[in-house]
């Protein structure tokens, strides 16, 4: 019989102090938002009720608002393709909408990888398996170049030809939930690749679309945030959550290195999953902006100037 | 021996080292990529593109696999390309035997683009190159065995266009014609309908991408009546047009038969 503290699973704390909603409320959000996107899609065919029509790649809602992805449109562009009218406005309306709020907000609220790669990394913690080889976080940056040198030297967008995230999409909404076809074995191929090879190996580490959307959101406002980090217990749970463990430490453990509380890294997808499992409640959703070392934000108390100059 | 090196020094060239091992890997990704690319680019013959569609090279790199055009198609014609079904994943493509382009004359699948890998300056349905007709099955062809099918000649939106019916003695019976369905490329859209429409088991009649269907002439290669037509007169002066010697028919006997004929 395995010993009881392995079965401790993170948030089962904040469910305790909190209660369910309080410790699960951005995952249901979040899952309630991927599925929305599909859903989106998925009444014209089901229904004949026409919201959404295309697919993740480029997209027309209502018949009026043209989306499209600006991955595929730099990917045209370097094949030599200038993109015509709709799918320029599309783009830009995306790249303005992420630069805003996080671009890696797609990967956690619309994609539908993620759906897959959760589930993966939910198994994983049950089972408690190895973490699997660890593949260099640069990987998914070189990925994109790689991606964008091919497309420049083949002349056509060559991330299309692979891309795991449109073909289950196209699976889903052109097979209408029933036909998806070889869109499974897609899906089955990163479910296990997540499990067995490498730990949040897919979405974090080797997906070029995550990594374009990552730099975009770089400098975006919207921001999870330590608010209360002096409230941290050690408990290590948001660590345990977080698909991009890495990206918590200088926020919450940066008060001694002059860094604010703001999540600052690209890589950070705004899941919130932090903010659920913390049973301290140090994280929240926040702006960017009053990132200093020493203010506290929660209790208003305004910093001084010399620890706004050591910040 | 060699000296431990530095904190400092070790960690750089862990650093390096890691990065020279991510930089191979995205190498070898790359290469594997640009291959995949280059080998699923190949299109099945019987795969036809939407009408407006750009040369498939060019096409690969602008359409965005999203599907628009095959939502505003109003007889499922289209439809996109799952994995391992031939056509690069994700594209739009029909097959002329399945369902044929029914050539909308506002061609809704064209408007529905977003990023012009339909060509928006399609505005004429019947300017649409999807493909051309060949009659691949002389053995087979109804008309050609000397029945009047006419089956593609009729389906044709084109009709008397695009396929005309060519008359030939019927070498066959000796007494009767054949009516030959014979496509011309330059009316042609690549539709289907013949396809669709014709009779037999297998299709007579294939819609095929134009670079299989067509000869081409070699660019030096003149053709002698269209020069001649083109310069309004014989291309050099004083040819003498010597009369041609007539046919002299044999005398008929008083049965009909010739004379010197002797069974």
């Amino acid at each position: 019989m395995k010993p009881a503290t392995s079965l401790r699973l993170p948030g089962s704390a904040a469910v305790a102090r909190h209660g369910f909603w309080q410790a699960n409320r951005w995952l249901i959000l979040r899952r309630l938002s991927q599925l929305l996107f599909l859903a989106l899609f998925l009444t014209g065919p089901l229904f004949g009720l026409w919201i959404a029509k295309g697919s993740l790649t480029s997209s027309l809602t209502l018949n009026v608002l043209p989306l499209t992805d600006p991955f595929f449109a730099l990917q045209a562009l370097l094949a030599h393709h200038a993109l015509e009218g709709k799918a320029v406005i599309g783009a830009l309306i995306v790249l303005a909408v992420y630069a805003l709020i996080g671009g890696r907000m797609y990967c956690s609220w619309v994609c539908p990888v993620n759906l897959v790669t959760d589930a993966s990394a939910w198994l994983r913690a049950r089972l408690d398996l190895p973490e699997g080889v660890a593949l260099n976080r640069s990987t998914r940056l070189w990925i994109l170049g790689a991606v964008l040198v091919v497309s420049a030297l083949t002349g056509t967008a060559a991330w299309e030809f692979v891309n795991p995230i449109a073909i289950l999409h196209r699976g889903l909404v052109f097979g209408a939930l029933y036909g998806a076809g070889l869109a499974w074995i897609v899906v089955a191929a990163l479910f296990l690749f997540d499990l067995a090879v490498s730990s949040r190996g897919w979405c974090g580490r080797l997906c070029p679309v995550g990594a374009f959307y990552g730099l975009i959101g770089n400098k975006s406002l919207l921001r999870v945030r330590a608010v209360a980090r002096e409230k941290c217990d050690d408990c290590l749970d948001c660590y345990k959550v977080c698909p991009e463990a890495h990206v918590i430490s200088p926020a919450l453990k940066g008060e001694g290195r002059g860094l604010g509380p703001v999540v600052l890294s690209g890589d950070c997808t705004n899941c919130a999953r932090c903010i659920d499992v913390c049973p301290e409640r140090v994280f929240d959703f926040g702006p960017r902006w009053k990132n200093h070392a020493t203010h506290d934000v929660l209790t208003g108390n305004r910093p001084d100037k010399t620890s706004q100059a050591a910040a | 021996m060699a000296e431990p090196l530095s904190p400092k020094e070790a960690s750089r060239r862990e650093f390096l080292a890691g990065t020279a091992r991510t930089a191979c890997a995205a190498g070898f990704f790359g290469t594997a990529l640009a291959l995949w690319v280059r080998q699923s680019q190949a299109l099945p013959a019987t795969a036809l593109r939407p009408p407006g569609a750009l040369a498939e090279r060019d096409f690969l790199g602008a359409c965005a696999r999203c599907g628009l055009c095959v939502r505003d198609c109003p007889y499922d014609t289209l439809k996109l390309a799952e994995p391992g079904s031939g056509p690069t994943v994700g594209t739009p493509y029909f097959e002329a035997r399945q369902v044929p382009c029914e050539m909308c004359s506002d061609i809704p699948c064209v408007a529905a683009c977003p990023t012009g890998a339909l060509d928006h300056g399609l505005q004429d349905i019947a300017k649409a190159k999807m493909g051309v007709a060949v009659l691949v099955g002389h053995e087979t062809c109804l008309n050609f065995l000397g029945l009047r099918c006419d089956v593609c000649y009729r389906a044709c939106p084109l009709i008397g266009k695009a396929i005309t019916l060519e008359v030939l003695h019927n070498q066959r019976t000796g007494r009767h014609a054949v009516f030959i369905p014979t496509v011309h490329s330059d009316a042609c859209t690549g539709c289907g309908k013949c396809e669709k429409a014709c009779v037999l088991e297998e299709a007579a009649i294939k819609v095929l991408p134009p670079k299989l269907a067509l000869g081409v002439l070699g660019a030096h290669y003149k053709l002698g009546w269209e020069e001649k037509r083109k310069h309004g007169g014989p291309l050099i002066e004083g040819i003498i047009d010597l009369p041609d010697r007539g046919y002299d028919a044999p005398d008929r006997n008083s049965q009909g038969g010739f004379k010197e004929f002797k069974p």
